[in-house]
């Protein structure tokens, strides 16, 4: 497989619905981050809710079937494109479920038998053309921990993000299920995340709660469940001596942000976006108006990070 | 296939009687496309089950139901609306049941058969949710929001503070965001709701509408 970076190839991207809603500044924080280190990208036209968990509850067609439209316009949209090289597309998809719904579908489509087949034909007719499988879904941190993507945002950073302890959480969805959509080589110990937050100068500390699950979009019906998991996700974070949770998964996020309940005497444990934490250290975008947005407050991490900076001037 | 009444313990049952369907594991296994019947009850799903805490029955318990053709029992638990579709299950698995599928899968039946819901508030969501990108192509939290709290009978106030601090730091957009193809995302619903009527029919039962029963 030949290794492409930013900057010389052009990629798709979906940001899906919640980076145009609860989590704008995640679909911000992306665009600066993937900027700054020359990517070039195009928005996939006219794109499509995945579905999400309620989708493949409700019908597993339906879960399908919805990333499916998204993966045919992509092939239609690449076509018009001046591509010498050829093969497929990559498409970026940053937020988790989204990410997760496509490479399942796709998934289904090559491998699913009969069932895969039927999909495919069904939503060709649909379409008025099938899925051809040039396109290559996926998360931006597999994108970015290649070799030159990460030479280049080494050189880029401005400000490191010395004596910074996070806790990377990646959820479920980037992992599971690993032969479908993990781009890690140990999908019970991801690292991806904490590979780039020591380049970025921060220090990822060792804790047991990486990829449990944070309750997903349970957090409206059941939100008991939600804040018992969450709970969890936090303390473990916390007695690991992390000062802040990173995360890549909008859905996690939302949980994370809302629905701490801290102790006595303790503040809740700020969350941010990995691409927040990058963006601040390359010294791109507007940190501070996405800070703004979260729930949490995210200062405690920030007058750690100011203070370990300062002394380390 | 017959089915028949057998004094089975299970937890739940509290030594009732529990109807049997012996067919019932080859009908998951069809729907599903994953082999039920492989479980071996090792119990890994439920060990790395993070929302077990709050089931009625246990990951290996309710693949154990689908296995003895409890279907009652299995239908109508609390658990298979409680998975959150982390996936550990499938993860770990050493027989490749997929447990999470499985849980899916039952709750498509659930619905189609018309049996009272162990949670329906959780499918009640998720109605919610998937009538606006119907509509729309693309989901609208605040929307599915209020169609939830319109649907279930005391939840207008929970959440009433985090919805209102989520709206000031603009994460709940009130203007919806459409797409110019809704009218292929329509007809992929029109596809879905086609072979949920065939489900219907297959696993129906006369005069059972769905959501018989409360929200609990």
């Amino acid at each position: 497989m030949t290794e492409r970076t930013g900057g010389n190839e052009k990629y798709l991207y979906y940001p899906g619905c919640s980076l145009h809603s609860t989590a704008e500044e995640f679909n911000e924080s992306m665009q600066a981050l993937l900027g700054a280190l020359g990517f070039v990208w195009e928005e996939l036209s006219d794109w499509n809710c995945c579905g999400a968990t309620p989708a493949h509850a409700q019908s597993e067609f339906l879960g399908a079937a919805l990333p499916l439209r998204n993966l045919i316009l992509a092939e239609r949209q690449a076509e018009t494109w001046d591509r010498p090289t050829g093969g497929a597309v990559e498409l970026l998809v940053p937020c988790a479920a989204c990410y997760s719904a496509f490479r399942l579908a796709e998934h289904e489509v090559r491998e699913g038998g009969e069932r895969g087949r039927e999909l495919g034909r069904e939503v060709a007719e649909v379409m008025g053309r099938p899925f051809e499988g040039n396109v290559a879904v996926r998360h931006p941190l597999e994108v970015l921990g290649r070799q030159e993507a990460a030479d280049r945002l080494r050189a880029g950073v401005e400000r490191p993000l010395t004596g910074l302890k996070v806790a990377c959480y990646y959820g479920c969805l980037l992992v599971r299920p690993s032969e479908v959509v993990s781009f890690e080589s140990d999908p019970e110990h991801p690292e991806s995340m904490d590979k780039l937050m020591t380049l970025l100068g921060a220090e990822p500390v060792r804790w047991s709660y990486k990829t449990d699950c944070c309750g997903q979009s349970m957090a409206v019906a059941e939100s008991g469940l939600v804040s018992e998991l969450t709970g969890r996700i936090v303390r473990a974070a916390r007695g690991a001596g992390a000062y802040a949770l990173v995360t890549a998964c909008p859905l996690c996020m939302m949980n994370l942000d809302s629905r701490q309940k801290p102790g006595p005497g303790e503040r809740a444990l700020p969350v941010f976006f990995f691409t927040e934490l990058a963006c601040l250290a390359l010294g791109v975008g507007r940190p501070e108006a996405w800070f703004r947005r979260h729930l949490t407050d995210v200062r405690p991490a920030l007058e750690v990070l100011e203070a370990k900076q300062s002394a380390s001037a | 296939m017959g089915s028949g009444a057998v004094e089975l313990y299970l937890p739940g049952s509290e030594g009732r009687p529990v109807l049997l369907s012996p067919g019932f594991v080859r009908e998951v296994e069809d729907l599903a496309g994953r082999m039920v019947s492989r479980c071996y009850q090792c119990k890994k799903c439920t060990s790395g089950c993070p929302a077990g805490f709050s089931m009625d029955y246990q990951c290996h318990e309710i693949i154990r139901l689908v296995q003895l053709g409890a279907r009652d029992e299995a239908l109508r638990s609390a658990a298979i609306w409680l998975c959150a579709s982390c996936r550990t299950c499938r993860e770990r698995c050493p027989n490749d049941v997929d447990p999470a599928t499985v849980m899916d899968c039952l709750k498509v039946m659930a619905a189609a058969a018309g049996v009272p819901l162990g949670r329906r508030r959780v499918r009640t969501f998720h109605r919610a949710f998937l009538a606006t990108v119907a509509a729309l192509g693309r989901a609208h939290e605040l929307g599915s929001i209020a169609l939830y709290k319109l649907a279930v009978p005391g939840a207008a106030l929970d959440d009433l503070g985090l919805g209102l601090r989520m709206l000031s730091r603009g994460k709940l957009k009130v203007a919806p965001d459409g797409i110019k193809g809704r009218g292929e995302v329509a007809a992929i619903f029109r596809r879905a709701k086609a072979r949920e009527t065939r489900l219907r029919k297959r696993f129906g039962r006369t005069g059972a509408a769905e959501g018989r029963g409360g929200h609990t």
